[in-house]
């Protein structure tokens, strides 16, 4: 097929050079530095091969462990919710309704706006004086007013509460294009069957969207590995490192401290939980949804 | 009572998904005494100081000039750059095209964390930092994976029998992408360069990261950096805040067909 006039390499290479210059050699680079000891903006200083220590200082770091704990919890704590939500959503905007066109622009809003922009959102409506949030909790009493983002506990889910509001209509993006490329027929065949509408969404719906439900899962896990946005502006890691995710912690060493050799092993940490998680989940949902978008 | 429950739970999607930013949208009409009211005043008294003052003290028409140059280079770019790939990916027969695919599809996982010190030390080398084509180099390497995954799909899409006759009749591949599938894709190619456009418009982590000028800052920064330590000047944040934003709603609300398309057609990458 190829031609001799423009060979496949011309169309590709521009591609393979971006890709290659700017993402692929920087990950193997990552993983190069994160045995060396080095400060970032005084590289004249040079680099000191120091081969294990980097990851060896990194499981007795306390301060690591809380913050591979703390992207754990808002990883199972968020994305859930976000794909039951989307479910949900996905469930109403298959419906035909009056307004249906209405809803699903509404529906896009959050996922337009700029996560720093929903950031500061967040954090003016947990405001501790005048936050809504505080109002709708206590009224008008204010002397009870919490102040959710300088509190340990609280702060964390917080962020969880502004991720999710954010993202739960991608997750149910997905779910509806699943629950479009189900066949009329199947709901028909089970009606005269005798299904209800529970044993209809159960036995019929529930199967047919598993793919998409897994697919949204995916993308939402491996984007909530990544936040960091949410926590530089609403909260910089704090209270006392209460979130203090994996992400913020390696832009922490690497660019406030310079510590670009632990904040590698930091970043490539975090690499190989999303490969761990991203392969998990590829199993889970076997090849047939890769298959299915494998070009011809 | 089906219909009832049905109609509270479109009621309560719309209030749950709209009612959090058009609350701060409306703060950024009110004067300080109303935003700091116990209990909230509601409707503001429509007063536009805080855009005065967002525009005039904090140069946010600056932040949205240099988002606007910054996320419309890298979208022009990478669309070009992603068609060629995705043209040879969707009709060249190639045993490796796959694997291709599938290692963007990797790349495009990965954490930022995971190349930025690279990538900084890379830019730092080239003297690209703090420069418009260090973040959009940067940015299109970002958004190429999502772009290629789509306008790929999108041309597996086309009909071959026209291209084909166009190959019989002597054209050169060049050709016929140039005359007959980027025409035909336009749609496609159209949606993916919203899609890019909009994911960069909001970058932060690599903007933050390269961009330490002021000068050179995108909107994103500018709002996420917004001076005031003790006391946040909120009316101001929100006036800026919705000057960021109101584009993308438009954009979104006019394209939201192709955008639910692009996203759930091509379901790569959000």
């Amino acid at each position: 097929m190829s031609n001799s006039r423009d060979p496949v390499w011309r169309f590709l290479l521009p591609s393979l050079v971006f890709v290659g210059v700017f993402s692929l050699y920087p990950i193997l680079e990552s993983f190069r530095l994160s045995f060396y000891r080095m400060i970032l903006t005084l590289p004249w200083l040079g680099q000191k091969f120091v081969a294990w220590e980097n990851y060896r200082d990194l499981i007795t770091d306390p301060v690591a462990l809380g913050s591979l704990t703390t992207s754990m919890i808002f990883v199972i704590g968020t994305t859930p919710i976000e794909v039951l939500l989307g479910l949900a959503m996905a469930l109403v905007l298959n419906e035909s309704f009056r307004g249906r066109g209405w809803l699903r622009a509404i529906v896009l809003i959050p996922w337009a706006v700029p996560t720093v922009v929903s950031s500061q959102m967040w954090r003016f409506i947990f405001n501790d004086r005048y936050g809504f949030f505080n109002f709708l909790l206590f009224g008008n009493a204010t002397q009870f007013y919490w102040a959710p983002l300088a509190e340990p506990g609280l702060a964390l889910m917080s962020i969880m509460t502004a991720d999710i509001w954010k993202t739960s209509s991608f997750a149910g993006l997905i779910i509806l294009a699943g629950l479009q490329g189900i066949p009329g027929e199947l709901y028909e065949a089970a009606g005269i069957d005798g299904a209800g509408p529970w044993q209809k969404f159960r036995y019929v719906t529930l199967p047919m969207i598993k793919p998409a439900l897994l697919l949204a899962l995916l993308f939402r896990t491996i984007d909530a590995l990544k936040v960091f946005d949410l926590v530089f502006v609403m909260t910089q890691g704090g209270p006392a490192d209460t979130t203090n995710v994996l992400q913020f912690y390696g832009y922490k060493k690497t660019f406030a401290e310079g510590m670009i050799g632990y904040g590698s092993a930091i970043a490539v940490t975090v690499f190989l939980v999303s490969l761990l998680l991203s392969i998990l989940y590829i199993r889970m949902l076997g090849s047939g949804l890769l298959r299915k978008e494998k070009p011809a | 009572m089906k219909r009832i429950t049905f109609a509270a739970s479109v009621v309560a999607i719309g209030a749950l998904t709209l009612l959090p930013f058009l609350w701060f949208m409306l703060t950024s009409w009110k004067t300080a005494s109303e935003i700091s009211a116990i209990p909230p005043v509601l409707l503001p008294s429509f007063h536009w100081d805080n855009y005065r003052s967002a525009v005039e003290k904090y140069g946010v028409f600056h932040y949205i000039a240099n988002s606007a140059i910054v996320a419309g280079s890298t979208t022009l770019i990478s669309i070009l750059i992603a068609s060629l790939a995705g043209f040879a990916l969707a009709r060249f027969r190639l045993c490796w095209a796959r694997f291709y695919l599938m290692l963007l599809l990797a790349l495009s996982m990965f954490p930022q964390i995971a190349i930025a010190g690279p990538v900084w030390r890379l830019l730092n080398f080239l003297d690209w930092l703090n420069s418009y084509q260090g973040i959009v180099a940067a940015y299109i390497s970002l958004s190429l994976p999502f772009a290629i995954w789509v306008l790929t799909t999108f041309f597996q899409e086309l009909p071959y029998d026209i291209e084909e006759a166009a190959l019989i009749d002597g054209c050169s591949r060049w050709q016929a992408l140039r005359l007959i599938v980027f025409p035909l894709a336009a749609p496609g190619v159209f949606t993916a360069a919203i899609l890019v456009f909009i994911h960069v418009w909001n970058e932060f982590f690599f903007a933050l990261i390269i961009l330490t000028n002021p000068a050179l800052q995108t909107l994103p920064v500018g709002i996420a950096l917004f001076p005031g330590e003790y006391t946040m000047p909120w009316g101001e944040i929100a006036a800026a805040s919705t000057i960021a934003t109101l584009p993308l709603v438009a954009l979104t609300l006019i394209f939201q067909r192709r955008i639910v398309q692009g996203l759930s057609a091509g379901a790569v990458k959000g």
